[in-house]
Order: structure tokens, then sequence, then C-alpha cells
């Protein structure tokens, strides 16, 4: 019953963005604004339909429904019921759905905004919305359908189908294949939605952009309408990629979190472009430049959120991310070259009304320093993007499949990411319009030298790595300019508003919240970039058999193993729980509980480190392989990771900038 | 004005296209089947290799106190789409172990052995070569298609 259920309402939803598509254009055309009002309206039913069949999905999950199919690919009965309905991403057609539901929501709330002031773009936003969902809703229709179920035959044979065949009987399997054990893990219930909600939500900058092309208007109305997606776009992308990181450095067992592994990439890659987009808009609101440049960005960004879609759920690319091999490849690269070709070739059509109010005068102004940013950030992507395509081109042209690796892109993207942070410290210090290289350099000497002597400091007590301290110079230049920002306009206010420093300090979020929220953005990356760099240089790791009582030593502790035990776990794991002493020097430091979780039914080994971190370092120890404690002992393997937890603290004050950034401001709200 | 920003932008172009080659060529690893480093013979020494196998689950010999891991890979195709035309991952990989004349390689690796080394699994390793034709692997991924591609359950339920 709830399969054909929500069958039918994910193609009757179909019908109705077809539908929606077709009045917004007609109505466009005739003029209509009737027409165009029931395009709206019908954008608006989507939401409601596509949540009932999300949720008819969900409780056929929940409630162990195995004759469907996806049910029985992606759950068990031993799994607890949260993760159960968080499974419906853990799966290719469910995650469709869950694609299809988030870009309905969005599109309901875009429809539900006022649209007095911008009435003409209205059709087209409803057009690149209807679009988009329609494409969405017919791969799951035609192609990754979450409701198909076990029909047997006479013969013995199995059917899938949503509609009972005829002569066959329903085939019920007594347990599902159960979600990939890797998957489950509290990080993987966040993960996906999060890169899910950025993905989607740049589809609405992407929308309105189209339509002020479509419509003429070579203002910056569409970047401000859309200025709060974008950023939340942005913190979903973010957010995604570092609980991504998060867990592959819990889970996955290697002492890492970042692999260049082909699926982080194609997530990566509209993060590059959404951050350079970011930066550049403010260029148009401000000097009313780089509009083309923008449009680029912004199609851009929509193609790779189409493309990372694709890449993190089709399966062409072997990875952890992958899942079976899937027929809708054709049918991503047929989209997404026919909305590029679209989008381009309206840029183009409308380049020259988009000519930039002034030109760039100096090498050294403001506007220069972020176009060099934001040809950085596009440098990044075209190494990421060659390293995804040299070995398809590769084999193309000499029949040799050749790949590169994660020191391909290490040694490529470092002096990038080093450019941009040395932009990072320059630009805050800039001027609009005409600088020279001798302003600049008198706004930075000082900060400069700042840093030099922090280095100089790291260098007699830290460490002498010269990449090492090239990075952290840059960090201490890029703080030290930060900081002296935020001061020089605190004690600006104090004079000019009689305010003590630390109500300016306040009130200067208030003012400005872009400015400042993205001050907080630079020095969270800042305090990221301290944990790579710890990571990346001084990553230390050993690995020994132990019997009882016996120590293996490591960057300054020493570990003594005390104990093993078995046990049975919750959703039906096995666990192997060793106890570790963490010694440093001769103190005593705590327990550590390295373990490996067993999962009978997948036959699948989980091992999970036992950590202990500090600002200093993050002691990681992994338990690989055990004996009964009577004989040989257990084998165990561990990392000390200088500094990564700044990686982790970073990304907690990336989040509180970000808020600052996005939050509506109160006394202006109304002329938006 | 215009000059200025053209040269600037050709030489951060000069520097991207130079950091993508030279980190290329540093880095670049050769996808070969088992086939084809035997084939190769000399010519693929000194290269890193990624070699694709199926695991034999009676080569598998790990000695935990100095984390020596060897076994043996036998041979299976490079090309996805023979891989679907003869029945799937799983059966390709079956087909490789249990076939005594396909070409095989002896693995080295020193690590802890990873979880889901065993019988018919794909071994995607990371390595070199030696000049008696063992493989040195450094980097180790494993496959298990079994569990995860089948897509109509078995008969029994």
């Amino acid at each position: 019953m709830l399969a054909e259920l929500g069958f039918g309402v994910l193609v009757l939803t179909f019908f109705l963005t077809l539908y929606s598509f077709t009045a917004a254009l007609y109505g466009e055309w005739k003029r209509s604004e009737a027409v165009v009002e029931s395009a709206r309206r019908a954008m608006l039913l989507t939401w409601p339909l596509l949540t009932l069949s999300a949720l008819a999905l969900i409780y056929l999950l929940v409630n162990n429904a195995y004759q469907v199919s996806f049910v029985y690919e992606v759950t068990s009965r031993s799994m607890p019921a949260y993760l159960k309905a968080t499974a419906l991403w853990g799966g290719q057609a469910g995650s469709l759905v869950f694609w299809a539901w988030l870009m309905s929501a969005f599109t309901s709330l875009v429809a539900l905004r006022k649209w007095e002031r911008d009435r003409e773009l209205l059709p087209w936003v409803l057009v690149v919305a209807a679009f988009t969902l329609a494409f969405f809703l017919s791969l799951i229709v035609f192609f990754e359908n979450p409701f198909l179920r076990y029909w047997q035959t006479a013969g013995g044979n199995v059917l899938r189908a949503v509609f009972q065949p005829a002569n066959t009987l329903p085939f019920i399997p007594s347990d599902g294949r159960g979600l990939n054990p890797l998957l489950r893990h509290p990080g993987m219930v966040i993960h996906p939605p999060m890169l899910y909600l950025g993905f989607v939500s740049f589809v609405i900058p992407y929308a309105f952009a189209m339509a002020a092309l479509i419509t003429n208007r070579s203002d910056d109305r569409w970047i401000r309408l859309t200025r709060r997606w974008t950023l939340w776009a942005w913190l979903f992308l973010s957010l995604g990629l570092v609980l991504g990181g998060r867990w592959a450095y819990d889970v996955l067992g290697w002492g890492g979190y970042w692999a260049w592994d082909p699926v982080e990439i194609a997530a990566f890659m509209p993060w590059l472009t959404g951050t350079a987009f970011l930066h550049s808009v403010m260029i148009q609101e401000k000097r009313g430049m780089f509009k083309q440049w923008n449009m680029l960005l912004i199609i851009l960004t929509y193609a790779l959120v189409i493309f990372g879609t694709f890449l993190t759920r089709s399966g062409v690319l072997s990875s952890v991310h992958a899942f079976a091999q899937s027929a809708i490849g054709p049918m991503f690269f047929g989209f997404i070259a026919l909305t590029s070709f679209f989008s381009v070739g309206l840029l183009i059509y409308r380049w020259g009304s988009l000519k930039a109010d002034v030109e760039i005068k100096s090498l050294f102004s403001r506007e220069a320093l972020f176009l060099f940013n934001n040809l950085l950030f596009m440098s990044v992507l075209v190494v990421c993007f060659w390293g995804v395509l040299f070995p398809l081109l590769s084999e193309l042209f000499t029949n040799q499949k050749v790949t590169v690796g994660p020191p391909f892109y290490e040694r490529a993207t470092a002096p990038l990411f080093a450019a941009l942070m040395l932009l990072m410290g320059a630009a805050p210090l800039s001027a609009w319009g005409t600088a020279s290289a001798r302003t600049i350099g008198r706004a930075l000497w000082k900060p400069a030298l700042a840093a030099l002597f922090v280095t100089a400091v790291l260098f007699f007590t830290y460490t002498r790595h010269p990449i090492a301290l090239i990075g952290f110079f840059l960090i201490a230049l890029v703080l030290f300019v930060t900081f002296y920002e935020f001061w020089r306009a605190a004690r600006a206010r104090t004079k000019a508003h009689a305010e003590n420093i630390l109500l300016a300090f306040w009130n200067l979020f208030g003012r400005n919240r872009r400015r400042y929220g993205g001050y907080v953005i630079h020095i969270s990356m800042m305090l990221m970039a301290v944990g790579i760099l710890g990571i990346e240089l001084f990553q230390r790791e050993t690995q020994g058999t132990l019997a009882l009582q016996q120590s293996l030593v490591l960057g300054g502790y020493r570990l003594e193993y005390r104990d093993i035990a078995r046990f049975p776990g919750p959703d039906s794991r096995e666990v192997t729980r060793a106890v570790v002493d963490v010694y440093q020097g001769e103190r005593y430091l705590g327990q550590l509980y390295p373990r490996i979780d067993y999962y009978p039914e997948a036959q699948q080994n989980m091992t999970i480190p036992g950590q202990r971190p500090t600002l200093r370092d993050d002691l990681y120890v992994l338990l690989v392989d055990w004996k009964p404690a009577s004989s040989s002992g257990a084998t165990f393997k561990v990392y000390v990771n200088p500094l990564v937890n700044w990686l982790w603290l970073g990304s907690l004050i990336f989040l509180a900038g970000i808020l600052i950034a996005a939050w509506p401001e109160r006394e202006r709200s109304a002329e938006q | 004005m215009r000059p200025k920003f053209i040269l600037g932008g050709l030489l951060i172009l000069a520097a991207v296209v130079y950091l993508i080659v030279s980190s290329t060529q540093a880095s670049a690893e050769y996808f070969m089947t088992v086939d084809e480093v035997r084939a190769q013979g000399e010519n693929a020494l000194g290269k890193t290799l990624r070699v694709s196998g199926a695991v034999i689950g009676d080569s598998i010999q790990y000695d935990p106190q100095t984390l020596t891991l060897t076994f043996e890979v036998a041979h299976v195709t490079g090309d996805n789409k023979e891989i679907e035309a003869q029945g799937g991952l799983a059966e390709v990989l079956h087909q490789a172990v249990t076939d005594p004349t396909r070409s095989r390689l002896k693995v080295i690796y020193n690590g802890v052995k990873p979880d889901l080394l065993k019988n018919e699994a794909q071994a995607i390793m990371t390595g070199r070569l030696d000049a008696e034709g063992v493989f040195h692997a450094e980097e180790l991924l494993l496959k298990c298609p079994t569990r995860y591609e089948e897509a109509v359950p078995e008969q029994a339920g």
C-alpha cells in the first residue's frame, strides 16, 4: 500500500514540476500573471507531496518492509530505529528522494517570499527550479525507484516492480542486508544531509542569476536577494566537508581525515567555486565590477553541484562513498551539458550589458586582490579537476591508465593555499580604487614583523621544518592583521561613540556583520591551517605487538597494554576492547580504549581508535589485531598527530563566524 | 594598467601549469593488471604502480610480530565493461581465484593486516616491483563486492 502511495506521489510530483515549468514559460510569454501564479502554486505543492513520499519511504525503512528492495538493501532488523530512518540517504535511490525533497523545500521558501519588487524574476526562477527538480524526479521515477518490490514468479525467479506483475506472489526476505557498518555512525547521520543542504542551496542563487540574465537586469539585485542563500549553502557545504573529515578520522582508522579521494574532491570543487563566488560578489556590490565573472562562477558552481551529487552517488569512481553501479551516469552528464550550454550561451549573449561600471586601476587595490583571490581558487579547482581527469585523458591518449595520488594534490595545491593566505593577510589592509605597493607595504610591515618574530620563536622552540615555518609565518600574519583590524575598528568606535572597548568590539559585529563575520571565518581558517600543517608535516606513527604489561613509546608518550575483553555491543556487534594506560614520562595520564567492532551479518570489522586529544597533539591508538590475553598479545598502531585538534576547534569558530555573517541585520532588513 | 594585469594573469597561469606538470610527474601511478605487470618485465621497475588483483585466500600469511603480510593476487581484467559482461565483480574475482592458469603476483606489505583482506577480495595496491618480481605494496585497499552489490536477495528468504 505505502509503496504504491509513495511511488504514485512521486509520479504526480514529477508531472506537477513539468506543469510548473511549462506554465511559468507560457505565463511569461503571454504576460499572464494568473498563469505564472498557477506555476508558483504548483511548485508550492511539491514540498508537501514529496514530504509524503519521503515519509512513506521512511515508514517502510523503520518497519522492516523488506519486500521493498531499497529497504532490503540498506537496513536490517538489528539496526536501531534512528539508523533505519536515516538509511534514507544510505543508498542511491533514497539519496535522490532526499535531494528532491530538499530542493522542493527550498523552492517553496523562495516561492513564498514577497515578490512585488522583483516580479519579473519570478517566472524564470520557477523555470530553473522546476526544471532541476523535474530532472531529479525523472531519475527517481524512471531509473532509481526506491519503491520497487520483490515478486516471485511461478518459476522461482524474483522480479522487481512497483506493482504486482501477473502470476507472481510477493517475495519477502526475512531480513535486510543492512547498511554498510562503516556508515553506521552518528557522523554519517549528519554528514550527507549537510553536504546535500549545501549542494541544493546553491541552486537558488543560480536560479536567480539565470533569471537576471534572461530579464537583462545587469544590477546586483540577484546577488543581494540570494546573499543569505549563498552563505547558508557555503556553511552547510563547509560543515559537510568537515564532518566527513571528522568521520573518516574517527571511523576509518588510518589516522587521517582527508585522502583526496575523487568523491571528496567532487564535494570540494563546488566549495572552491562557491568560496570564490562569495568573495567576488562583494566587489560587484561595492564597485559594480566582475559581473560577468560572478555569473560564470555561479554557473560553474551549479554544474559542479550536480556533478558532485552524481559522483558521490553513482559509483563511477571507486571509493568509500560509492554505491553500486548504475545507469544514471549518462543522464547526469546530459543534464550538466544541457544546462551549462544554455547558461553559458545566455551569458555570452548578455556579455555586453554586464560590463563593469569602473575599471580596475591598480594592481594593489582591494578589488585587484579579490581578483587574485578568485584566480587562486580557480587554480586550485583546475588542479583538482586535472587530478580527476588525468587518468581518463592518459587512458584515452596513451592507452595506459595513469593516476595521481594525494602527493600530487598536496604538492600542487600547497603553494596556491600559501598565496591565498598571503592575500588573506594583505587584503583587509588594502584600499579600494587606487593603491600602490607602497601604501600596502606601509600597512603590512608591522604585522609582518610581528609574524616574523613568532616564526623565529617557533624556529628555536618547536620546529625547523622550512614548509612548516613558512606556513606558521603566514598564519601568524593573517591572525595579526585580522586582530589589528578588530582592534582598530573597536578603538575608532570608542572615540566616536564614547563606548568602552568591549562594548565597541561587540557593536562592531552589529554594524557590519558580513565584514566582521568574514574576519572571524578567516581566523577559523588559520586555526584549521595550524591543524592541517601539524598532522601533514609532523604526524608520527609506530606499531607493535605487545603482551600484557608491555609498552610502546612514541612522541613522549608511553602506552602500556593492560587488559582486553570481548563482549556483545549494541546493533548486534561483537566488541573487542583493549585497555591501555597512557603515561607521559612517569606521569600517569589515564586510560584509552581502542576497540574492534565486528559485525557478524556483514562479516566486517570496524577499528575504532582510542583518542586522547589535547591542543598540543592527538594521541590516536588503534587495536589492529589480537589474540586471547594469555597468548601472544595484541597488535597496536599508534599515531601522534600534532596540533590536529586546532582543525576541529577552528571548525567550531568557523561556524560562529558564518552565523555572525549570515544573521539577518536588524536595522537595514527593511530595505532589502 | 591592463598590461600589468595580463602579465600577472600569465604569471599565475604559468605557475599553475608548472605546479600541475611537475607534480604529475612526481606522483604519477601507473594502473596495471597483473598480466600487464608481467608483460612489462624490466620496464615496470622503478615506476610507482597501482595493481589490482583477486586475493588468493590460502596464500595469506601474516606475522603479527614483524607486521609482515604476504599474499598472492590473481589477474583480473581492468576493464569495467568486461567485468559487467562476465557477470559482475564478484563473479570475476571468483573465477580469477579458482582458475590455476591465471598469472599471479606475490605481494609483500609491511603493516597491519586489513580487516577486508580475505579470499576473493579485490586488492588495489600501490607500490613498486623488485627485481625478483615481488610487489612491495606501500598502500593496500580492499574491496569486497559480494555483499553490497547483489541486486536480488537469495532465494532462501
